[in-house]
């Protein structure tokens, strides 16, 4: 009876289940299916679709001006993430190895940002970086600067906007995976003579490589996929992949071309997963 | 007290003022009197008045609430049964639902902006509130399904046995047992949900339609069409009601780890 019971959850349970599986089979898993079938259409005569099979738009990925843009993206997302781990790597280690009252406190102080308004954090950089922004008067008050530096929409702008986004993405994980590892580690690694770099190089780093990776791959996804940060601190000049698919659907309204680098791109998302989920990091938390 | 290094210390200070300080720059000059450029002409808040005034700025406000509400609770609804439902069928534990599940949260929004919007358009469905709605569901759901199996699993599995040992029907575990000692993760996911909703842009970028401006893509609209002191004086407020709105959920999430001997980070 009693195991008849256990085994059967409650019946609206079953129901809302269901309904969930089917929202998201509905909303989530059709839409990227439909995304993949229109990347292989033709474009209609006046923006719409043709269906029409052709690999055109896969071909038009290799185009310079196409390839220039993925290329930025992945250079930035990269240098993003390799800029993300060594800046956020000290900070995930004093978290770590902080008393309880301050790891509360830190936690929260890096995860209040990643909450808040990616928008409007971006613009603030904006405020930065402008013409008139602070940056520039700063520096001219010094004496340092004859004369505005642009920095707005340049390589810098967007580099700082995505680092200072996808920053906290990186620490916590580290902070995670650098929990695990027992401080008594450490200390035998002193005992045994060890430099505070030998201990760093040979202890420290090779086992936090699961935070690494995890890290890594939070980071590098938005970053690749970013939009407001290169539309606003990138303008028309800098544009990332983000700003280039949004200006395909509802710029030039060549769906099946913007259809094909939305696929592109999530091809790279889901090959980075499944590697992740390879990694046994991957593995033990989901 | 293990030795931290000193130069880590001061590292994530730096850190710490990097993340911060663009958010003290613009709460500062929301309260900055000069209309051009950042020279301090003095403490007002007029700009502030000025967007209590705006009825475009309120119209857009109410929109965002009304988003936010009934994104989370359908959310909140589907999400809190789909994790009890997950957590205690061991048969549906497969990788591909944990899959399904999580993705959402982890591919890059544009992805889900656009494919969203061909899915409507082709469909005919018009753009408006249902799609907005339905775009949050799709990120809220996943959101509220994480946390609500993160505490599902730290619960001891005694308590429902020992009401179905004294004859509980499956609804009484469910509704006595089960959800009061969720509640606290069902606030945290809720408050959580309601904050992404509402500062969600991209999504809420490509699936808007006519009349359904929400404050995200007010403040966008605004930005592109020239910055005035307006925008600061908006986005500090937007900065600060979403700062409240997580604090509070963090403390609800850290009220449900009491008991736990685990630490939750995430």
């Amino acid at each position: 009876m009693t195991t008849c019971l256990s085994t059967s959850s409650a019946f609206p349970v079953k129901l809302i289940l269901l309904s969930a599986g089917i929202f998201l089979s509905l909303f989530f898993l059709v839409p990227l299916l439909l995304v993949f079938g229109v990347s292989l259409a033709s474009r209609g005569m006046y923006g719409g679709i043709a269906w029409i099979a052709t690999w055109e738009n896969y071909q038009r990925l290799l185009d310079p001006l196409v390839g220039t843009i993925f290329l930025r993206s992945f250079l930035f997302a990269g240098l993003t993430t390799i800029v993300c781990v060594v800046v956020g790597f000290p900070l995930a280690y004093c978290m770590a190895r902080a008393s309880r009252q301050w790891q509360l406190l830190l936690l929260t102080l890096v995860m209040i940002p990643f909450w808040t308004n990616f928008l409007v954090r971006t613009y603030a950089w904006v405020l930065i970086f402008r013409a008139d922004g602070i940056l520039n008067t700063f520096l001219m008050r010094l004496g340092l600067l004859e004369e505005p530096l642009s920095l707005l929409f340049t390589d810098v702008s967007v580099f700082v906007g995505l680092v200072y986004g996808y920053l906290p993405f990186m620490v916590l994980p580290l902070v995670v995976a650098i929990e695990r590892i027992s401080p008594q580690l450490e200390e035998a690694a002193f005992d045994l003579y060890a430099s505070m770099g030998a201990m760093f190089r040979h202890v420290l780093l090779p086992l936090s490589k699961p935070g690494f990776i995890a890290g890594g791959v939070l980071v590098f996804i938005p970053s690749l996929g970013a939009f407001i940060t290169p539309y606003l601190l990138g303008g028309g000049q800098k544009m990332m992949l983000g700003t280039l698919i949004q200006q395909e659907f509802l710029v030039s309204r060549d769906w099946p071309f913007g259809s094909a680098l939305s696929f592109g791109l999530m091809g790279t998302v889901l090959l980075l997963w499944f590697l992740l989920g390879r990694t046994s990091y991957g593995r033990n938390s989901s | 007290m293990k030795r931290i290094p000193t130069s880590f210390l001061l590292n994530s200070m730096m850190v710490m003022l990097f993340l911060y300080l663009p958010v003290v720059i613009l709460i500062g000059m929301s309260f900055n009197a000069s209309t051009m450029g950042i020279a301090w002409k003095g403490f007002t808040v007029q700009w502030y008045q000025k967007l209590v005034m705006d009825p475009s700025i309120l119209d857009a406000t109410l929109n965002s609430v009304f988003i936010a509400c009934v994104s989370t609770g359908l959310a909140l609804i589907l999400g809190v049964g789909t994790a009890i439902g997950l957590e205690k069928n061991q048969g549906m534990q497969m990788p591909w639902v944990n899959m399904v599940m999580v993705l959402p949260l982890v591919i890059p929004e544009i992805l889900l902006g656009v494919a969203l919007l061909m899915v409507f358009v082709l469909c005919r469905i018009p753009l408006g509130f249902g799609t907005i709605i339905i775009g949050h569901m799709v990120f809220n759901l996943p959101l509220t399904v994480v946390i609500v199996r993160a505490r599902l699993r730290k619960l001891d599995p005694a308590w429902e046995d020992a009401a179905r040992d004294l004859g509980a029907t499956p609804w009484n575990v469910l509704t006595r047992i089960t959800l009061p000692m969720l509640r606290p993760a069902i606030w945290g996911a809720a408050l959580l949900g309601f904050t992404v909703s509402l500062d969600d842009f991209v999504v809420t970028f490509f699936v808007a339609g006519p009349g359904s401006t929400t404050l995200p893509l007010k403040v966008f609209s605004m930005i592109k069409t020239g910055i005035t002191p307006e925008i600061n004086a908006l986005s500090a407020v937007m900065v600060v009601v979403s700062m409240i709105c997580v604090g509070l959920s963090w403390l609800f999430q850290q009220r449900s780890t009491v008991g736990s001997s685990e630490s939750t980070l995430s």
